[in-house]
C-alpha cells in the first residue's frame, strides 16, 4: 500500500487534559495509525475510545418505599458506549425497595455486559 | 427560645460544611451544623454524574457516592446537626440564629463560625431575556434536581442557555431520559464548561453547540412554544438579521452561579468583586472568627477542591479557638493582593503580613483564555516577585499556587501584590 491510500477515519478529541488534542484515526492499508496526540495517555485514550468506546452509565431508579422517589445508580464498571441505551431501558424496568445502602448490587451483570448497577448512596424507608 | 452552644457552628452541610466540621471534631472541639434541607449533603446529592473525587479518593466516583463518604463519618463521629434549619442571621459576636419547624426560633452561641452556604444559580432576571412569563424556564441546576431526585423531566423538547458544566451534563441526562435537547446555546466564543463535558455530553450526543449565539426572545404565553436566538458580536450586543427560531417546550439556563451571601453581608462581613466574602490567608472574613470555605467563597470547578479548602477552614477555626479567641486584636498589618491583567479575581483577598513566613495557597480564574502564558507577582513597584510558565489557561478551570512568598525576597514593607497572566515574553519576541 502506498502513502497516499491514507485517509482519516475518526477524529477524536482528547479528554486528558485540557489542552484538547484533536487526534486523527488514520487508515493506512490495513493498519490504523494515530496522529496528533501529545503525550502518551492522549494515545491510550484514542486507541480506547477508537476501538472500544466504554462509558461508567449514571443514571436513577425508581425506589418503593423510600424516603425520596428515586435512587441514583452507575455500572460498577464502564460499558459499551453502543449499549447505554439499552441499559438504560433495562433500568427503568426495575423498580427497587428501600432501605438501600450505597454500593448495593441492584441489577447483577446488566445486559451480559460484567458490569453491575450498584446504588451511589445510601436510602432509608419512608 | 431553644439555645445551642458549641465551639464552632458550621452554616451549610454540603461538601464544605461537612468537610469542616469534620476537622473541628477530629480536633475535640464542639461543633455543630445548621442546615436547611431536610437530609445532610447538599447539592452534590443531584449530581448524579461520575467525576468527583479524583483528587481526594484517587478513584471515580459518582456526587452522591462522594458525599456519602463524608456524611456516614459525621455519623460516625457523632456530630450533631440541625435539619430544616433556615439560618437567618449571624452576628459579629457569633451567635447565629435559625428557623425551624419543631423549634421554631433557635440560637446558637459559638466562637467561631465557618460560613458553607454555598451557591446559587444565576436566573433569567439576572441575565435580562425579554418575552413573557411562560411556564417551562428552569435553571439548569433546579432542572437536575427535579429530573434525578423528585422523578420529575420538567420538558420535552429543551434548548440550554449557557455552556456552563452543570447545563451540558443535562444534556446528557435529558437526552438518556428520552428527551430532545435542540440546542446547547453560548454567548461566548468558547465552552464556559469542562473540555470533558463539552465532548461527552454533547457530541457524543450530536447535540448542536452554538457559541456567538445568545437567546434574544422568549416565544409562547402560557408555556414557552420556543426561543428566538442571535449572533452577537464582541460586545455581546445582537447582530440584526442572524435571528434564528427554535422550537421548544423548555428553556434551562445554564449562565453561573453566584455564591450565596446575604448572611455574610448582613454580619457585617466585606464582600469582593468575585460575590465572595473577601479573606485572608486563613479563609477568615474580614470579621474575626468568621472563615468561609467553598462555593460560597468562591464558585470551584471540582468538589474536591472545596473539601480541601473546607479542611482548612476547619482547621483554621480550631487553630483561632485555641490562639488568638479572646485575645486583644493586634492592628492587622496586611498586604493587599489585586487582580491585574487577565485575572477575574484573587483568593485570599489580603494577606496578613505576620503569616509571610508560611505557604499560602492562591486560587484564581482567568478573564479569558490563552495559550503559552506567564503568572506573575508584582508588588506595588513592578517588582515582579514571582512567575510560572502555564501552557494553557481557560476560565473554567481555577488555578491554584502554593506560595512561600518570604521565600520569594518579597519586599516585607509592601502593601499590594497584583498578580498577572501574560504572554510570555518570549512569545512577543517571536511574533515580532
Amino acid at each position: 500500500m502506498s502513502e497516499s491510500s491514507a485517509s482519516v477515519v475518526k477524529v477524536i478529541r482528547c479528554i486528558v487534559c485540557p489542552t484538547g488534542c484533536q487526534i486523527q484515526a488514520i487508515s493506512k492499508g490495513s493498519d490504523i495509525v494515530f496522529e496528533g496526540y501529545t503525550c502518551k495517555r492522549g494515545l491510550e485514550y484514542a486507541e480506547q475510545e477508537y476501538y472500544e468506546p466504554k462509558r461508567i452509565l449514571t443514571t436513577t431508579i425508581r425506589v418503593e418505599n423510600g424516603f425520596l422517589p428515586l435512587l441514583p445508580v452507575r455500572t460498577d464498571k464502564p460499558i459499551l458506549k453502543e449499549k447505554l441505551d439499552e441499559a438504560l431501558s433495562e433500568i427503568a424496568k426495575t423498580v427497587v425497595s428501600a432501605p438501600i445502602v450505597m454500593g448495593d448490587i441492584l441489577i447483577e451483570n446488566i445486559l451480559g455486559l460484567e458490569s453491575n448497577v450498584i446504588a451511589s448512596r445510601n436510602l432509608t424507608q419512608k | 427560645m431553644k439555645k445551642y452552644k458549641a465551639d464552632v457552628v458550621v452554616i451549610g452541610a454540603g461538601a464544605g460544611g461537612l468537610a469542616a466540621a469534620l476537622e473541628v471534631k477530629k480536633a475535640k472541639l464542639d461543633v455543630l451544623i445548621v442546615e436547611r434541607a431536610k437530609e445532610l449533603g447538599g447539592i452534590t446529592l443531584q449530581c448524579i454524574h461520575n467525576g468527583f473525587g479524583l483528587k481526594e479518593f484517587e478513584e471515580e466516583l459518582t456526587g452522591p457516592e462522594y458525599i456519602q463518604r463524608f456524611i456516614n463519618q459525621v455519623i460516625d463521629l457523632k456530630i450533631p446537626y440541625l435539619l430544616d434549619s433556615m439560618v437567618i442571621e449571624i452576628t459579629k459576636e457569633k451567635k447565629v440564629y435559625a428557623v425551624n419547624n419543631n423549634e421554631g426560633l433557635i440560637e446558637v452561641e459559638a466562637k467561631a463560625v465557618v460560613l458553607a452556604m454555598g451557591c446559587r444559580e444565576r436566573t433569567r432576571g439576572a441575565i435580562n431575556i425579554p418575552g413573557f412569563r411562560p411556564a417551562g424556564i428552569f435553571t439548569a441546576g433546579q432542572a437536575q434536581r427535579f429530573v434525578n431526585i423528585e422523578g420529575y423531566l420538567p420538558g420535552s423538547t429543551y434548548v440550554i442557555l449557557g455552556s456552563g458544566d452543570i447545563g451540558m451534563i443535562m444534556a446528557r441526562r435529558l437526552t438518556w431520559e428520552g428527551c430532545k435537547v435542540k440546542a446547547v446555546v453560548e454567548i461566548l466564543p468558547y465552552v464556559s464548561g469542562l473540555l470533558r463535558n463539552q465532548v461527552q455530553c454533547l457530541e457524543d450526543y450530536d447535540i448542536p453547540l452554538i457559541t456567538n449565539y445568545t437567546v434574544t426572545k422568549i416565544h409562547g404565553k402560557e408555556r414557552i412554544k420556543g426561543v428566538t436566538i442571535s449572533k452577537v458580536d464582541r460586545n455581546f450586543d445582537r447582530i440584526i438579521g442572524s435571528d434564528k427560531f427554535i422550537e421548544c417546550d423548555t428553556l434551562l439556563l445554564s449562565v453561573g452561579l453566584i455564591p450565596e451571601n446575604e448572611l455574610t453581608l448582613q454580619a457585617g462581613a466585606e464582600l469582593s468583586d468575585n460575590g465572595g466574602p473577601i479573606i485572608d490567608e486563613n479563609l477568615e472574613t474580614t470579621i474575626e472568627g468568621i472563615f468561609a470555605c467553598g462555593n460560597v467563597l468562591q464558585v470551584h470547578d471540582l468538589v474536591d477542591m472545596v473539601t480541601n479548602e473546607a479542611k482548612r477552614a476547619g482547621l483554621n477555626a480550631v487553630e483561632y479557638i485555641n490562639g488568638r479567641y479572646g485575645k486583644e486584636l493586634k492592628k492587622k498589618d496586611i498586604i493587599k493582593c489585586i487582580p491585574g491583567e487577565n485575572v477575574n479575581y484573587i483568593k485570599p483577598d489580603i494577606i496578613n503580613k505576620r503569616d509571610l513566613s508560611e505557604e499560602i495557597i492562591f486560587t484564581f480564574r482567568v478573564r479569558y483564555p490563552d495559550r503559552r502564558v506567564q503568572i506573575q507577582f508584582k508588588d506595588e513597584n513592578n517588582n515582579v516577585i514571582y512567575k510560572k510558565k502555564k501552557i494553557y489557561v481557560i476560565p473554567s478551570e481555577m488555578i491554584e499556587l502554593n506560595l512561600n512568598l518570604e521565600e520569594t525576597k518579597i519586599d516585607p514593607t509592601c502593601k499590594s501584590i497584583t498578580v498577572e497572566v501574560i504572554p510570555r515574553p518570549e512569545v512577543l519576541i517571536e511574533e515580532e
